[in-house]
């Protein structure tokens, strides 16, 4: 790879690539997405690899490993082009009948099929499965065609032409501008309008010139990976709309952040740098423009409290990430007190499309003031697990029943939590609640950074409250009071609720409390860090009554309100649950009836999960 | 002058002196030992003149560094709110059980260690459990004991060794 100087020779470049890559009749992509990892699909890449080189075929299929497709239930997954054959749970065995059949054979292998489950009919293409077809895939679109440890891919794909638009068509000006009337909104959480942090930012002045754009990819939500996905699967959408950002905004240092329990996003990070670097699309006078731009990664050291932006600088200079009191906004005085831009990776890679598409059409997305697309995660009590990609506007019950399948093994859907530990749970009451930033505020919610976390008859509402201020307090900074006390009196009164320790009056202390905590903490955290209890008890407050008068945990949750009895007429006394109890708790002699000694039983559920004859039951 | 190849200067020369390097280096302490070593940030400390003071509150503050020597096995379940819903309380439970430990500890015999971790972003395969950098997933209270109880076998010393090591002494 050499150095490409100007904007005629990257055309030059791409054209050559273009038609460098028509020698190949079929490609093979296997997905290398975190997910697809686990379900080690790299032993897949590694069969294909092999059986393409055995089989001479190397000069006319290409093989790639690719980012995230986002069906991660069905790992690992492969899509053969040019037909687009989807094959789903692809094992290393079935290479050989898939090369065989699909590619020399140009047949589809009809078990790895993906299978409809509302008519059981095997369904070809990825496009055409109803998990797919609902959604509108434009930031994920690449994610599934290019090896993001290739540049090349994403440049054949029309990539970095954003770039040179915006370096040799566009002022400054003009491109702030767009981005305005496209209408985006940062995507990290609170949606606020891109274009105006970006122009307040050029407007700064920065006492030596320097001006610094951050991409925030510190993904902190428990239950939310879409950003991860992006910048693994697509770094290079990430780069370039940092540099568009940053010749707009008059910026040439960025800064990405990244949680160090991604260190698979790190690698191919790191490498798409060096890429770009190699080709000069980073560094100095990029095509000739006169435009300087280049990026450093800063790792996180796990702390959920550095997405918020004076933290996330903070820790990249290396200290503590504790946030700062923002009477001076960071877009004139943030990273090394210099005027700083922050957005999150999902807004970066909006950039370009922005900019190739038109304003026009990007704004036609959407709604009228939540334009485009957002990628959410649909984690939890769902069939379709993966990471959907929609308009803003669309209903949370069409992502969740037409595209996420519904909640799985006949159960009832109770809630779905967005925005993480600052957003709240929407009741089943609420599901045709479009999907926008201000809509899902309105009901108590956020769209933070897009988790979707779904939740059956098996949740218990007050439990989740519990888990969230569990997660809370432990990553509270504990620079400011409300935020470090208040968080810590209301997890003790939550865990006397959970409990059956706590009094009706109770619940207005904690009311009280947890408005406190909003009013009155320092930054985003606390303040949006009593929505899940609040909202929680807004739409589900008869579960609250229960656990405090009743003493009663519907969904059987909460261990101090429940208990494991075994029903003699249906065990077998088969002797399987004595084994497994690991606080020797069940007694009982072979063939006879067994009993559970409540006094020593922890609760863990361990026999019920081991009966095989549903005699353990829980009350 | 006779050069220390040390990990941790090796990771100062590496990065640099700056501040903004400090996280960096502890990383890369980290990752060669396992956890810092009080050594370690008191050279760190020196060679960058920042307040020993400063050195330990990053190294406090940030859940990715450990002050405590790490077991031969990390274990990490992870409690994502994914996970959570589908029950890995119940999983934790049983590892902390089964090893005797609370997260971020280490078993006695320095065999395992148990973490846990916010989120790993693979919730579908959740409950998740990752043992020694393999991702375990639709994990329940008896399959992670199960897990557990493998590691262990595979780690205890056969009879005959105690023996033979019980006759010499």
């Amino acid at each position: 790879m050499s150095k490409i100087e100007s904007l005629p020779s990257f055309e030059q470049y791409r054209k050559a690539l273009d038609s460098e890559r028509k020698k190949y009749t079929a490609t093979v992509s296997v997905c290398g997405g975190t997910g697809c990892h686990a379900h080690e699909c790299v032993n897949v890449f590694d069969a294909f690899e092999s059986e393409i080189v055995h089989r001479g075929l190397e000069d006319s299929v290409e093989l790639k490993i690719t980012g995230c497709h986002g069906f991660c239930e069905m790992g690992p997954l492969v899509v053969i082009w040019p037909q687009e054959i989807f094959y789903k749970q692809v094992s290393p065995e079935d290479v050989p009948r898939i090369i065989e059949q699909s590619l020399l054979g140009g047949k589809a292998v009809e078990d790895l099929l993906y299978q409809d489950p509302s008519n059981g009919g095997k369904i070809l293409r990825e496009d055409d499965i109803p998990f797919y077809k609902k959604q509108m895939r434009i930031l994920m679109d690449m994610n599934g065609k290019i090896n993001p440890r290739n540049i090349d891919d994403y440049i054949v794909q029309g990539g970095y032409t954003a770039l040179a638009k915006a370096l040799f068509e566009l002022e400054p000006e003009e491109i702030i501008d767009a981005v305005d009337r496209a209408g985006l909104r940062g995507r990290g959480g609170a949606g606020f309008p891109t274009a105006n942090k970006w122009r307040s930012c050029r407007q700064a002045k920065a006492r030596d010139g320097i001006k610094y754009v951050l991409c925030n990819a510190d993904e902190g939500d428990p239950g939310a990976y879409m950003d991860r996905s992006l910048l693994e699967g697509n770094p290079h959408s990430v780069i370039e709309g940092m540099a568009i950002g940053a010749y707009a905004i008059g910026a040439n240092q960025g800064y990405i952040y990244v949680r160090h329990e991604y260190p698979l996003t790190l690698e191919n990070l790191l490498t798409a740098l060096d890429q770009a670097r190699e080709l000069g699309l980073l560094g100095v006078n990029i095509l000739d423009s006169g435009f300087d731009f280049d990026i450093k990664v800063s790792v996180g050291g796990g702390a959920f409290v550095c997405g918020e932006s004076t933290a996330l600088m903070a820790s990249i200079e290396g200290r503590i990430g504790e946030p700062r009191v923002k009477h001076i906004h960071t877009a004139e005085r943030g990273l090394y007190n210099r005027p700083t831009n922050l957005n999150n990776v999902e807004t970066w890679a909006n950039v370009p499309l922005i900019i190739n598409r038109g304003v026009e059409d990007y704004a036609s997305i959407g709604t009228e003031k939540s334009t485009g697309t957002k990628i959410f995660s649909l984690v939890g009590k769902i069939k379709n697990t993966g990471l959907v990609e929609v308009p803003m506007g669309t209903t949370l019950r069409e992502i969740i029943y037409d595209i996420g399948g519904g909640v799985p093994d006949g159960k009832t859907f109770k809630a779905v939590q967005t925005g993480g530990p600052s957003g709240g749970c929407i009741p089943e009451s609420l599901l045709d609640t479009p999907v926008d930033f201000d809509r899902l505020y309105e009901v108590g919610s956020m769209m933070g950074s897009g988790g979707m976390i779904v939740m059956d008859e098996d949740t218990c509402m007050v439990d989740i409250a519990r888990y969230f201020l569990d997660f809370l307090c432990d990553e509270s900074c504990g620079k400011c009071v409300p935020c470090r006390e208040g968080l810590k009196q209301m997890q003790h009164i939550i865990a006397d609720i959970t409990e059956g320790n706590a009094s009706p009056q109770q619940l207005d202390l904690l009311k009280e409390l947890a408005w406190t905590v909003q009013e009155t903490s320092l930054c985003g955290l606390g303040q949006t860090a009593p929505n899940p209890v609040l909202s929680t008890i807004r739409y589900f407050e008869e579960e609250y009554a229960e656990h405090l008068e009743e003493k009663k945990c519907r969904a059987g949750v909460c261990k101090a309100l429940i208990s494991f009895e075994i029903d003699p007429e249906a065990c077998t006394g088969c002797l399987r649950c004595k084994k497994s109890c690991p606080v020797g708790a069940v007694t009982g002699e072979k063939k006879q009836p067994h009993t559970i000694d409540q006094s020593q039983c922890e609760k863990c559920g361990i026999c019920l999960e081991v009966c095989e004859y549903e005699a353990v039951i829980r009350k | 002058m006779e050069v220390n190849f040390s990990p941790t200067l090796t990771a100062i020369r590496k990065h640099g002196i700056g501040r903004s390097n400090l996280i960096p280096i502890l990383h890369e302490i980290q990752g060669e030992y396992r956890y810092l070593p009080e050594g370690s940030l008191r050279s760190v400390a020196d060679i960058m003149d920042i307040p020993l003071v400063d050195v330990y509150g990053v190294a406090t503050f940030f859940t990715s560094f450990s002050l405590r020597p790490k077991g031969k096995h990390q274990v990490t379940t992870c409690m994502g709110t994914a996970c959570h819903v589908r029950k890995s309380g119940g999983v934790l439970e049983e590892a902390k059980r089964f090893l005797g430990v609370e997260p971020g500890q280490t078993t006695e015999d320095m065999l395992f260690s148990l973490e846990t971790v916010n989120c790993l972003g693979a919730c579908a395969m959740g409950p998740i459990v990752v043992i020694d950098g393999k991702y375990h997933g639709q994990v329940t209270p008896a399959k992670v004991k199960k897990l557990l109880q493998d590691v262990a076998d595979a780690e205890r010393v056969p009879e005959y060794v105690e023996d033979r090591v019980a006759a010499v002494l």
